[in-house]
């Protein structure tokens, strides 16, 4: 078969030359220079490999056909790569003392020597021949059609030669090595009928390769018991499985079940929001696809974008993170939260906030069309008080800690909170932001609240639940510390890169751009102190279900932020800016970095807050259909986002970039039900670590209830 | 500590920038204050989330050539303040455009009848488009009054509407607004901001260079098609065909250019709209103009005779 395959390959590779050769009968001579020098190269390239084979072949010819003397030592050295089966003929052959002289018909090595000369001369005469033939200066004549042909021609039959000469060769090698196992053979046979020692040694080796363990070597025969209760969660399966099961969660720890309920209600809520902002997104992607799919003015297109972007932010994204910052800025500092009545306040505002903006949004009341601005200020004032509430709430928290230091969690998370009020004040301030300034704000505010609120605040959760999660320390704070400056300082002045070559002020759009390559700073050392913290603790990934959310979070926070700053500077921008590519870019970074993390936060915190887990198949469901879903949302738009960006560039009529995106679009409403699809199982999981009635719950019941029985009888 | 870096550097890089552009901003001469209606229809254009998939701004690079002859400048911006008490302003510039910019639409397609036909559904004139339709902003009355604006929308868009369709108040205004977007030109010995990026002009000599410089087919598609359609038919009631018009497929061409350049209103009679300028208001060259008219004199079944870019220019010249 190999055989076969290498011919083809020699013929393929003698032909193809030619035929280009043949074809290209009135091309300039450049082009014939080139397949000389292909056909001269790829000839000596194969000779070279064939010579190569052969001088091997050479050398274990020489090798097999030396001859042995029966030396013992070597002999001896043999059995110990026998198997028990082979020894055991062996002995056998001792035991019934039937020894065969048999006469091995020699085939001598002298023979086998000329041959190998024979072939050494073959191969010499060959070679001087291919090099008369492929060597001769190259003239023009050397590179006409005909001489290329006819190189080709002599080349095949040459090559094909030293080939079966090879090929013979082989065969004699594997000759020898037959003959020479059999002489070995005979001498062990020999040595072990004459020599005592020896067949002593052959025995004590056969026995020694029987050797069996007893199993009862460490433990002994008395049974284990576990006296101070170390194992936990032992998982027997006894039968095939369709999935590995995973490490539970630690039982229920002891929380004040008041911030239990203000916690839950916080996720709850912000569940709520995740499943009606996505279906909306969904309904979304639904009308790229089919326009007239309703004409309600309620339901258009425009009015729901902002709905969608504004619920999915301050609804699920901002509910989520503050209800698990009560829980991570209580622990680590190991005091009580200040406030849980303040913690209700926040929670009833940020929910009216975003209940009332919905409504107005879809009736038509609209700020001015900023993107994450649509809110009007009345709306947003409802919000800004509900986060004040809960700053005043983590800053008293905070003060009254029991630990010397500050953990950077709470860095981030206090930090995160006090720049979304100073982002809001900004914002929404009303007397003033005429004309150019609206935009230069609106660059700021909603780069702001992406990067210093949504990002500074998951950074502050990750720094808690990761090390937590992996059970190991964080690999470094000083990277912590620095990514956080960082941070501050780059991530402030990168705001109007969402309007560049827009007529801002062209210095403020450079200060942009450098700004986003500052950005890799704290990107890359929040990424490397993640990973590292990782380091060692892989293993750990396949065992649990939260952790792949968590490594999935990073990596986009990595490859997502690093996308926002490929996608800042003006060559790249050119193309991507405007087109759907921003759509993909959003969606990893929002979905792919803080949505994931929020999950593995969520997934980690309430089977703590509730002693309830949730069943682990559908927690894996969830996290395929949602990583599946975003990337069949986003690959497709930053594909059709760059097409459609070359073709603005290369002049094509605008339409055209419309039809070109049809299929892309249909790949993002897939994609987008994918996610939505996981939403709907994430909320499913949600009950159940809500509201689920456990095994504990149940034998809870019977307990109390005989306890309560007995009390009454003796009283 | 953070607070006061944060605080110091949103001042620096939006605050100060920010009061710094609108400060140091006037007007345009020439530009104008919208009217009352207009800024009713722009009322209209925010509730609706327009910015969502349309920017107004056209950036200083090629591309965005078509949406306008000059790049913009802060001073375009300088006229809009504040909304109103409860809402921010609204420059509208976007970010996102799945649409085409707007910023010159009230040059580059001033037809209130395309517009208001398009509106009800965006299907019915470019019949790719994915664009929500208005329909809400439309009535339907079974016997119009004279002053009724009455919209000839084809049958097969008309989804079992039996009466007559009738442009609101509301759709009007938003039309009004549309049609007031326009570039003002930049005060005489101001200098104009240049396109950044261009195509290399030196057209590749060598013998791949046969393919024409201006592709008829993408002008047309560019600067026609909204309401002649691609295969030319037109729509009826709307906008006249292409195919086998008298206009096309006579031998002198002035009359076709004329009205490419200077627009037309002699089809009205027959229920027909109003035709823009579209050449003068698109800035159109002798060649690209010459490449459109030999696009519709060769295309959909007509065939007549080819014009020369020379042909198109005298024409032209003599026109001004």
């Amino acid at each position: 078969m190999k055989k076969i395959i290498y011919f083809l390959f020699l013929f393929i590779l003698g032909t193809i030359p030619a035929l280009a050769a043949s074809n290209n009968d009135g091309d300039t001579n450049t082009v014939n220079n080139l397949l000389f020098d292909f056909v001269l190269a790829s000839g000596l390239f194969i000779f070279l490999i064939l010579v190569l084979w052969l001088a091997n072949l050479c050398s274990r010819l020489k090798k097999e056909t030396m001859v042995i003397d029966s030396n013992i030592r070597e002999l001896s050295d043999q059995i110990s790569g026998f198997e028990s089966s082979e020894l055991e003929r062996l002995i056998n052959v001792q035991k019934n003392k039937r020894i065969k002289q048999e006469n091995s018909r020699r085939r001598g090595g002298t023979g086998l020597k000329s041959m190998a000369l024979f072939t050494g001369f073959i191969l010499i005469n060959k070679l001087a021949a291919a090099g008369d033939g492929t060597g001769t200066p190259t003239g023009n004549i050397m590179t006409s059609p005909g001489m290329l042909i006819m190189l080709t021609l002599i080349l095949i039959p040459l090559l094909a030669t030293v080939y079966f000469i090879g090929v013979k060769i082989n065969g004699f090698v594997k000759k020898a090595h037959q003959i020479r196992i059999r002489r070995e053979a005979q001498s062990l046979v020999k040595l072990v009928d004459e020599d005592k020692d020896f067949y002593d040694e052959v025995l004590k080796r056969k026995s020694a390769l029987e050797y069996t363990l007893t199993d009862t070597e460490l433990g002994g025969a008395t049974a284990a018991e576990d006296k101070k209760a170390l194992l936990h969660n032992i998982a027997e399966v006894n039968n095939p499985r369709f999935f590995s099961s995973k490490r539970k969660a630690s039982g229920v720890h002891n929380i004040d079940p008041n911030l239990v309920k203000l916690i839950m209600l916080y996720l709850g809520t912000a569940t709520c929001w995740l499943v009606i902002g996505t279906s909306i997104g969904e309904y979304l992607g639904i009308k790229f696809v089919s326009p007239d799919v309703d004409h309600v003015s309620w339901l258009s297109f425009g009015r729901l974008r902002p709905v969608h972007t504004n619920m999915v932010f301050w609804g699920w994204s901002s509910l989520a993170m503050i209800g698990l910052g009560y829980y991570v800025v209580g622990t680590v500092s190991n005091a009580k939260i200040a406030s849980i009545k303040r913690g209700y306040w926040s929670l009833l505002l940020l929910n009216t906030a975003v209940i009332s903006g919905t409504i107005c949004l879809m009736s038509g009341i609209n700020n001015g069309g900023g993107e994450y601005r649509e809110y009007t200020w009345p709306v947003m004032l409802v919000f800004a008080a509900g986060i004040i509430a809960t700053l005043v709430n983590y800053i008293q928290t905070i003060a009254r800690r029991q630990t010397r230091d500050i953990y950077i969690s709470n860095w981030y998370i206090i930090a995160a909170v006090m720049f979304l009020t100073v982002i809001v004040l900004v914002g929404y301030i009303p007397w003033w932001q005429n004309g150019l300034g609206e935009t230069i704000v609106q660059g700021y505010y909603m780069h702001q609240a992406v990067g210093m609120w949504f990002m500074l605040f998951s950074l502050g959760l990750i720094y808690y639940f990761l090390p937590q999660q992996l059970n190991t320390p964080i690999y470094s704070y000083s990277l912590g510390i620095l990514a956080f400056w960082s941070q501050i300082l780059f991530y402030t002045l990168i705001g109007t890169h969402h309007f560049i070559f827009s007529s801002i002020p062209w210095w403020l759009q450079t200060i942009a751009i450098v700004g986003s390559m500052g950005m890799l700073i704290p990107v890359f050392s929040g990424t490397t102190n993640f990973l590292m913290t990782f380091k060692g603790n892989y293993h750990k990934i396949a065992r649990s279900y939260t952790l792949p959310f968590y490594l999935v979070g990073i990596i986009f926070y990595f490859t997502g932020s690093t996308q926002g700053t490929a996608e800042a500077f003006r060559a790249t921008n050119l193309i991507w800016h405007f087109t759907d590519f921003t759509v993909a870019h959003s969606h990893l970074t929002m979905y792919g970095i803080i949505a994931f993390m929020l999950w593995g936060c969520i997934y980690t915190l309430l089977p703590r807050l509730t002693g309830k887990e949730p069943k682990q198949s559908l927690v894996g469901a969830h996290f395929w259909l949602a990583l599946i879903g975003m990337l069949f949302y986003t690959i497709p738009l930053m594909t059709g986002g760059t097409i459609k960006g070359m073709g603005w560039v290369a002049g094509k009529p605008f339409i055209d970039g419309v039809v070109l995106m049809a299929p892309y679009w249909l790949w993002r409403a897939i994609g987008g039900s994918l996610m939505w699809a996981s939403h709907l199982v994430f909320a499913w999981n949600m009950y159940v670590m809500y509201a689920s009635v456990t095994e504990i719950d149940e034998r809870k019941k019977v307990f109390d209830q005989i306890i309560s029985i007995r009390a009454n009888t003796t009283v | 500590m953070a607070l006061l870096l944060f605080v110091t550097l949103t001042l620096f890089v939006a605050i100060m920038p920010a009061l710094d552009v609108q400060n140091n901003n006037a007007p345009l001469p020439g530009s104008r204050r919208l009217s009352r209606l207009e800024t009713e229809g722009k009322g209209i254009f925010i509730a609706e989330g327009c910015v969502a998939c349309h920017t107004q701004q056209v950036r200083n690079i090629d591309m965005d050539k078509i949406f306008g002859p000059r790049p913009g400048v802060a001073a375009d911006y300088a006229r809009i303040t504040r909304t109103d008490v409860w809402r921010n302003t609204a420059t509208l510039m976007g970010s996102e455009r799945t649409g085409p910019d707007l910023t010159n639409i009230g040059n580059r397609q001033p037809s209130a009848d395309w517009h208001l036909l398009h509106l009800f559904n965006p299907r019915s004139v470019v019949s790719v488009s994915v664009m929500p339709s208005y329909e809400w902003l439309f009535q339907v009355k079974e016997y119009p009054f004279p002053e009724d604006i009455v919209l000839n929308v084809p049958d097969e868009f008309k989804k079992g509407i039996t009466g007559k369709i009738i442009a609101s108040k509301q759709a009007l205004a938003l039309v009004a607004y549309l049609r007031s977007l326009k570039q003002i030109p930049l005060p005489d010995g101001r200098q104009v901001p240049v396109f950044l990026y261009g195509k290399d002009k030196t057209p590749v000599a060598g013998p791949g260079a046969t393919k024409p410089q201006f592709d008829g087919a993408a002008l047309y598609a560019a600067n026609c098609q909204a309401c002649h359609q691609e295969n030319g038919k037109g729509l009826p009631g709307a906008f006249p065909p292409l195919v086998g018009s008298e206009l096309v497929l006579n031998p002198d061409p002035e009359v076709q250019i004329t009205v490419i350049m200077k627009g037309y209103n002699g089809l009205v009679s027959k229920g027909y709209g109003i035709m823009p300028a579209v050449g003068t208001n698109n800035n159109l060259k002798p060649e690209e103009v010459a490449a459109i008219v030999n696009h519709e004199r060769s295309s959909w079944g007509n065939n007549s005779r080819h014009v020369t870019a020379a042909e198109a220019k005298k024409i032209m010249d003599s026109l001004k």
